[in-house]
């Protein structure tokens, strides 16, 4: 390690002598990649380490990749990007165990350049993504787990330690992207509340080998488009929800379950897959596919107000580990928003370093925080505050499916010869029946109003 | 493969579904299990949350644990109240989990 330090470490200022790079990126999923990229393009000397024996293998989402924030860091990437299919239908189903109700959007311009999102495997996405870091000059370090950032005597974090004989590496910036465990955040005691098990989700999937025309033809699908589905309804007594996507060949099944409700719940998170894969609206869609691969990964969902510390002298915290995946509801990004923070990491970092000594010490971070706010990162996550809570909240998961899906019932029954019934009747019977006092769903609709709009 | 048969199929069996995943696995246990905590947690959320299914109650009110087929997603410390019950880090550089089409 020592020798890898010393053949490619920064000879340019005399400041960055001492220390092995300008820049260490512990990390090399979506944030750390785009924060790799984005420092060694501005010619600082970057370490970019990473656990896994490739950029993604250790990854895993339910999701689509929203490209927009890459169009200004890798010009056309979509002509590059190995994506499985663009999503053009996006459907919002509201479920429960025999009845299911669907919001599908379609629009053809999302087939086309420049896409609005793709489904991809991460670990082609992620392992791409690297490849530009290490091409524009970051140098990347993998199959080595970080163990420890520690501070200097300056007290500046600055040592990052790994599990490779005489792994110390040494930085005058270190951006910490290990993901939604970040034991660096929390062991630099910048993470107080991440132990709050109301805001992670445990995400499952399955995904699932079919015949590409097969996909094609249930999914409604032409050549290289996608679907997306997401689902709420389908997680028993447990806050959270499932998705169905299309891959080129195959299609990712899964559901998203809090884990506080999950530690006091039977359900499984496998058997929650089963029970969604048999349900009358989804068998049909999945039948006869076979399991290629099952995976799980944590979520952190807790939005703007459980975000920890974003850095301290000498550190910076971006992507899941900063808690920047949107879990709002209508919207679930979380590569976005990771490749935008990176983004600002790097910037920051980079602007501190040209700054001299001073510029990585407290500035760094509120420079870094005010670049995330004038983006979509934290301005995204400031305005949908109250979003997470909002959608994971008990009405909205376990009482408005039945009562939607009983309303669209009684709307849709034909019922002659008796006459049919009014919406308001139908909506006090489907409230009733559901448990929802109609001044809950003025005040929830209040309370989405002021969410959302 | 059959795509035109019944609407419903055998449950894949827990052993064939971790069988889908490749682990590099490490001599090193990257997560060990102190279980005699375990016999005084009422709650045992462990058992029902953790996707792999690696803890397995035993008869006598004991805990098996093995880290080999695991995800490294970290639910387990995080739902466990049984405090020092858990010793949880990730495996050495370049083991562990391997996804493909994830
Ligand atoms: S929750 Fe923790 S203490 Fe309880 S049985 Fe599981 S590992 Fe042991
Ligand atoms: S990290 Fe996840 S997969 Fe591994 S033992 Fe804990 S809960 Fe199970």
């Amino acid at each position: 390690m020592a020798e890898l330090a010393k053949s490619t470490g920064s000879a340019e200022s005399a400041e960055s002598a001492e220390v092995d790079f300008d820049i260490i990126v512990v990390g090399a999923g979506p944030a750390g990649s785009t924060a790799a990229l984005v420092a060694a393009r501005s010619g600082k000397s970057v370490c970019l380490i990473e656990r896994g024996t490739f950029p993604g293998s250790k990854n895993m989402f339910g999701g689509v990749i929203y490209g927009r924030v890459l169009d200004s860091l890798i010009p056309n990437w979509w002509e590059q990007a190995p994506v499985q299919r663009w999503v053009t239908r996006r459907g919002t189903v509201v479920m429960t165990p025999t009845q299911s109700l669907t919001v599908d959007y379609r629009s053809a311009g999302w087939g086309e350049a420049p896409y609005n999102g793709a489904t991809a495997f991460r670990p082609d996405f992620d392992a791409w993504l690297a490849d530009h870091a290490v091409a524009a000059g970051a140098t990347l370090v993998c199959s080595t787990t970080v163990t420890g950032v520690s501070r200097d005597s300056s007290g500046r974090f600055s040592v990052v330690s790994t599990d490779r004989p005489d792994g110390d590496l040494t930085a005058r910036v270190v951006i910490a992207c290990d993901g939604v465990n970040s034991f660096i955040a929390k062991d630099a005691g910048l993470y107080p509340h991440a132990g709050d098990t109301n805001h992670f989700t445990l995400g499952a999937k399955e995904v699932l080998a079919l015949p590409r025309e097969v996909i094609e033809d249930r999914f409604g699908l032409v050549g290289d488009e996608g679907a997306d589905l997401e689902i709420i309804g389908c997680t028993g007594d447990i806050a959270g929800g499932g998705f169905i996507y299309t891959n080129l060949d195959s299609i990712a099944v899964g559901v998203v379950l809090r884990l506080s409700d999950l530690a006091e719940s039977e359900h499984r998170a496998e058997k929650l897959i089963a029970d969604l894969k048999t349900h009358p609206m989804v068998a049909p869609l999945v039948r006869g596919a076979e399991l290629q691969e099952y995976s799980a990964h944590l979520i952190p969902e807790g939005g703007y107000d459980a975000m920890p510390t974003l850095g301290a002298p000498g550190l910076l915290i971006s992507g899941d580990a900063a808690a920047f995946c949107l879990g709002g509801g209508l919207w679930l990004e979380g590569v976005n928003f990771a490749i935008g923070g990176g983004q600002a990491a790097a910037e920051a970092a980079c602007a501190g370093l040209d700054r001299g000594d001073d510029g990585v010490g407290k500035s760094l971070v509120d420079d870094y925080r005010s670049r995330l706010e004038d983006t979509f990162v934290l301005a995204d996550h400031k305005k949908l505050r109250k979003a997470p809570d909002l959608v994971l909240s008990d009405r909205m998961q376990f009482r408005y499916p039945q009562l939607v899906c009983d309303l669209l019932e009684g709307v849709f029954r034909v019922e002659n010869p008796d006459p049919k019934p009014g919406f308001i009747r139908l909506f006090f019977r489907a409230a009733k029946k559901s448990g929802v006092k109609i001044r809950h769903v003025l005040v929830d609709a209040w309370r989405s109003a002021r969410t959302y709009g | 493969m059959s795509v035109t048969g019944p609407l419903t199929w055998p449950l894949v069996s827990f052993e064939d579904r971790m069988a889908t995943v490749d682990f590099r696995v490490s001599s090193r246990a990257h997560i060990t299990l102190d279980s005699s905590v375990c016999r005084d947690c009422p709650a045992r959320a462990c058992i029902v949350a953790c996707p792999a299914n690696l803890f397995v109650p035993t008869s006598d009110g004991g805990m098996l644990f093995n880290y080999e087929q695991c995800f490294e997603c970290g639910t387990c410390y995080m739902v466990c109240n049984g405090e020092g019950a858990i010793s949880w880090s990730y495996p050495e550089g370049g083991h562990g989990v391997a996804f493909k089409r994830s």
